[in-house]
This record gives C-alpha cells, structure tokens and sequence, in this order.
C-alpha cells in the first residue's frame, strides 16, 4: 500500500473511534502507531505526547500532524492530520444537515452509556505501559504523583506541570554539565 | 461571503489560542460563537456539545464544523455554501498550530541527541503518566459512571465495564477500538 494511503487510513480509523476527543485518542494511537505499525517506538511517542499537550491547537491535530512529520516529513504530517480530522468533518455535517435529533435518540444514549466508562479505562491502561517506558523507578515516582495531584486535587492546569517538569529537566541537565 | 471571512477569522483564533485541548476550549468557542459573533444561540451551543460527545473525533472539529455550517444557513445562505463554511471553520481551526507542530517537531528531531533535550525529557516523560492519571481520575465522574445514590443499576453496570475493558485491554490485549463496540453494544442490550 502507498504509504501515505496507509497514513490516511491508519489516522481516519483513530479518529473515527475516538470518542470523547482528548485523551480519550491516546491508548488507540499508541496500539495503531506503536504496536501494530511500529512507526515510532514508545518512548518517541510518549515524546510527542508532551510536546501535543504544551503546544495550542487540538490535541488529537497536534498528536497526528507531529507522528505523519516525524515518519514522512511536511506531506506526512499534512495527510494525518486532515485524516485524524475527516471522520468527525462528514459526521458532523450529515448530523447538522439531516438529523438534528440524533443526540436525543434513546438507543444512542444507551450505546454510550455502555461506552463512557470504558473510554475511562482505556485512558488508564497506557498509564502502566508508559510508566515501563519512562523508567519509572524510586527516585523519579514523585513526578507522576504530584502531577496527578496538583491537578485532580487543587485545578492545576497541565500546563503549568509540563512546563514545571520540563524547567527542572533544564535545570538539573545544567547543574550536571 | 462576509460570513465564510469571519468564520475564519474567529476559527483561527480558537486554533492558536487553545491549550490542551478538548473541553479546555470549550468556554473560549462559546465566548466566541454565541456571546461575540451571535451565529448561535446558547441552546443551539449546548446541543453541539451533546453532539460531539456521543460522535467521534476531537471535540473541537466537532464544534467547528456544526457551527461552520449553523452559521451559514442561518444567515438564509444555501446548504452547499453551509457545507464549505464547515470546511472553512474546521482548517481554519487546524493550520497554525499545524505549522507550529512542524518546527517543533523539525527542532526536536534535529536536537534530540543534545544532553539539554535529554535531561529535559527524561522529567517530561514521567510527567506525562501523571497526566494521563489525572485525566482518567476526572473522568471518573456522575456524567460517565452515574450516580450510586440515584441509580445504583447504572452505577453497578458502569463499574463492570469499566473492570471489563480495564483487564481486557491490559491482561487480554484486546484492541481499544473493539473494545469501545463491545462496551457500547453492551449498553445497547442492558439498558
């Protein structure tokens, strides 16, 4: 297959089965990128996946514009985005244009009822893969920790814990010069 | 065609000025689609929301594209013209983080040997896991699992599920995707 084919589809098919949006795309991105396609290892990825949370724009755009650059170049990131982007443009637009009432419609609101705590589980379970991928040892377990914290417990924007993590990481890679 | 500028415009600064994504940026489109540009009502607002909750893809396409094409055929304008305002509003929310994206990535890829980008990273990469608990923890919430109080079936059921999906994706390896029908067909039927 082209391999710009098989970018297309690979992102139309992770976003078309992300539901939710956000974080909700991660564990499906990292069984199509990483496992099944191998195009990046996990540590790439997990890369990436800071870079997309501390840029703007969409996360889902950001996520798939630097994996399509990353492995193809400017074409690459161009051909995964819009791809990651195509279902959701069609489905949207059929709803806006025919069925207005499809959000009130008692057999999906079933579906999702069945759906939304999964999606749930499903953002936890990279959790523990990625936790291997960043050498999570003894030392280093507080970071996670209090990130979780701040941000579950006191509101902290995930920004403000990736730009504290990242001025530590420059600060510390002085100090050891 | 005044519209389809505007639509732009506004879209544009959506893009750029959103950080982090998903329902981060919910406040700023409704600050900007219904309070400032008046294309929609906060009715018509909160319907988009229901809708790009139960409809795939990030939720800020989603918004873009219902408003894109809202907008236009609320100004009297044919579909068609519909149609292109909601392909306007959806690039027009993607291509400057798209190309800011790309010097990063450009950098990165250039920088990722140097002993700084290192250090930095290996903080970044377990704070990402933080993240990404985080995310997980909130959305353990009434919305997604229901109350136990006052439906203790839903609650139950959601519980299940959850443990369902959580060791059949982790212990069984069960593709996510599979994963989010099986657990969507089994709402179909118990519910």
């Amino acid at each position: 297959m082209n391999i710009y084919t098989d970018l297309f589809i690979t992102f139309s098919k992770i976003g078309g089965f992300t539901l939710g949006g956000g974080y909700a795309m991660v564990p499906v991105m990292e069984k199509e990128i990483v496992d099944n396609k191998k195009w990046l290892t996990k540590e790439e990825f997990m890369d990436i996946l800071v870079v997309a949370q501390s840029t703007p724009g969409l996360f889902a755009i950001d996520m798939a514009s630097h994996i399509g650059y990353k492995y193809k170049g400017t074409l690459g990131g161009i051909v995964s985005a819009l791809a990651v982007a195509f279902p959701s443009i069609v489905c949207i637009l059929l709803i806006a244009m025919f069925f207005q009432t499809f959000k009130d419609n008692v057999y999906v609101e079933k579906f999702f009822m069945g759906v939304r705590p999964a999606v749930v589980a499903l953002i936890l379970v990279p959790c523990f893969s990625m936790a291997r991928s960043a050498k999570l040892n003894k030392h280093n377990c507080w970071i996670p920790l209090v990130c979780a914290l701040l941000i579950c417990a006191f509101g902290v924007s995930p920004i403000w814990c990736i730009l504290g993590a990242a001025l530590l990481g420059a600060a510390i890679g002085k100090m050891t010069k | 065609m005044l519209i389809l500028l505007k639509l732009f415009i506004t879209f544009t600064k959506i893009g750029i000025f959103n950080f982090g994504g998903g329902y981060a940026m919910l406040s700023l489109i409704q600050d900007e689609v219904v309070h400032k540009n008046h294309w929609l009502t906060t009715a018509e607002f909160t319907d988009i929301v229901a809708i790009s909750q139960s409809t795939p893809g990030p939720i800020g396409i989603n918004c873009a594209t219902y408003t894109g094409y809202t907008a236009v055929v609320n100004e009297g304008l044919p579909a068609w013209v519909g149609v292109i305002g909601a392909l306007i509003a959806s690039l027009s929310i993607m291509w400057l983080p798209f190309i800011l994206m790309i010097a990063i990535s450009r950098y990165l890829i250039k920088n990722k040997d140097s002993r700084h980008v290192k250090s930095i990273f290996a903080m970044l990469r377990p704070a990402i896991v933080g993240l990404l608990a985080a995310a997980a923890i909130m959305l353990m919430s009434v919305e997604n699992f229901g109350s136990p109080s006052q439906n203790t079936f839903v609650f139950i059921v959601s519980i299940i599920i959850f443990l369902f999906a959580f060791i059949g994706t982790r212990l069984f390896k069960v593709h996510p995707i599979l994963m989010i029908l099986l657990c969507g067909v089994a709402g179909l039927l118990i519910y």
